[in-house]
């Protein structure tokens, strides 16, 4: 298992390099990259904030709790950076092998989906004329 | 008892720091300590949601803290 939190590009042929196994016929893996654009303001850059020691923890957990819920999964990989990050920089790379390929793309969307709820990560959007943190407010 | 709070995200630019220092009465709950500084920080109220955790776990309202407790303001998160 390969759990990262990292303020240096992330290397997404090498995290899907943590996920080979020879038990594996399918590989999954979701990419998430910074858009240019966010409810309508276009944005200029993102910077990402975390508490580290917290987020490896919840990005542990969240990792095992797949490993639970599909018991055939091979290898987990979550990589997420922090930091400042330009518009197409990749953000998170989740990877994960199984020997069959529906079970990983239920895993993949399962870790994405709940880091998304629970791992202590912000991001605050800069645009041309100032900033947000994203999802802050109602 | 002394708490140390770690602040991130909104709640540090909000509060002014990335850390709050606290002498609250042994035993507080995370719903008394985040009732505190809610009347401390009246800003904290608009927020969507803001949970507290102890030592890296999310906390319910009833838990009691400690002084060597690990604690920080979670903000709504937005990763990915």
């Amino acid at each position: 298992m390969l759990i990262q939190l990292t303020d240096q590009p992330i290397d997404v042929a090498a995290v899907l390099q943590a996920v080979q196994a020879d038990g594996a016929g399918a590989v999954n893996a979701f990419i998430g990259t910074i858009r240019n654009r966010s409810t309508g303001r276009r944005v200029v850059r993102l910077h990402y904030e975390a508490y580290d020691q917290m987020a490896v923890h919840q990005l542990r957990k969240v990792a095992e709790q797949a490993v639970e819920k599909w018991p055939m999964l091979q290898e987990v990989a979550v990589v997420h950076r922090k930091g400042t990050l330009d518009i197409g920089d990749v953000a998170v790379v989740v990877a994960v092998s199984t020997p069959h390929r529906a079970e990983s793309f239920a895993a993949c969307q399962y870790i994405i989906d709940t880091l998304k709820e629970v791992v202590p990560i912000w991001k605050k959007e800069e645009y041309e004329d100032g900033t947000v943190w994203v999802a802050a407010h109602p | 008892m002394k708490l140390t709070i770690a602040l991130f995200g909104i709640t540090r630019e909000i509060v002014g720091s990335p850390q709050l220092e606290l002498t609250v009465p042994a035993g507080q709950s995370v719903q008394e300590l985040l009732a505190g500084l809610h009347q401390s920080f009246p800003a904290l109220g608009q927020l969507r949601s803001l949970a507290v955790a102890v030592n890296n776990e999310y906390a319910q309202p009833d838990t009691q803290l400690h002084e060597r407790d690990e604690i920080a303001l979670i903000p709504p998160v937005s990763g990915g």
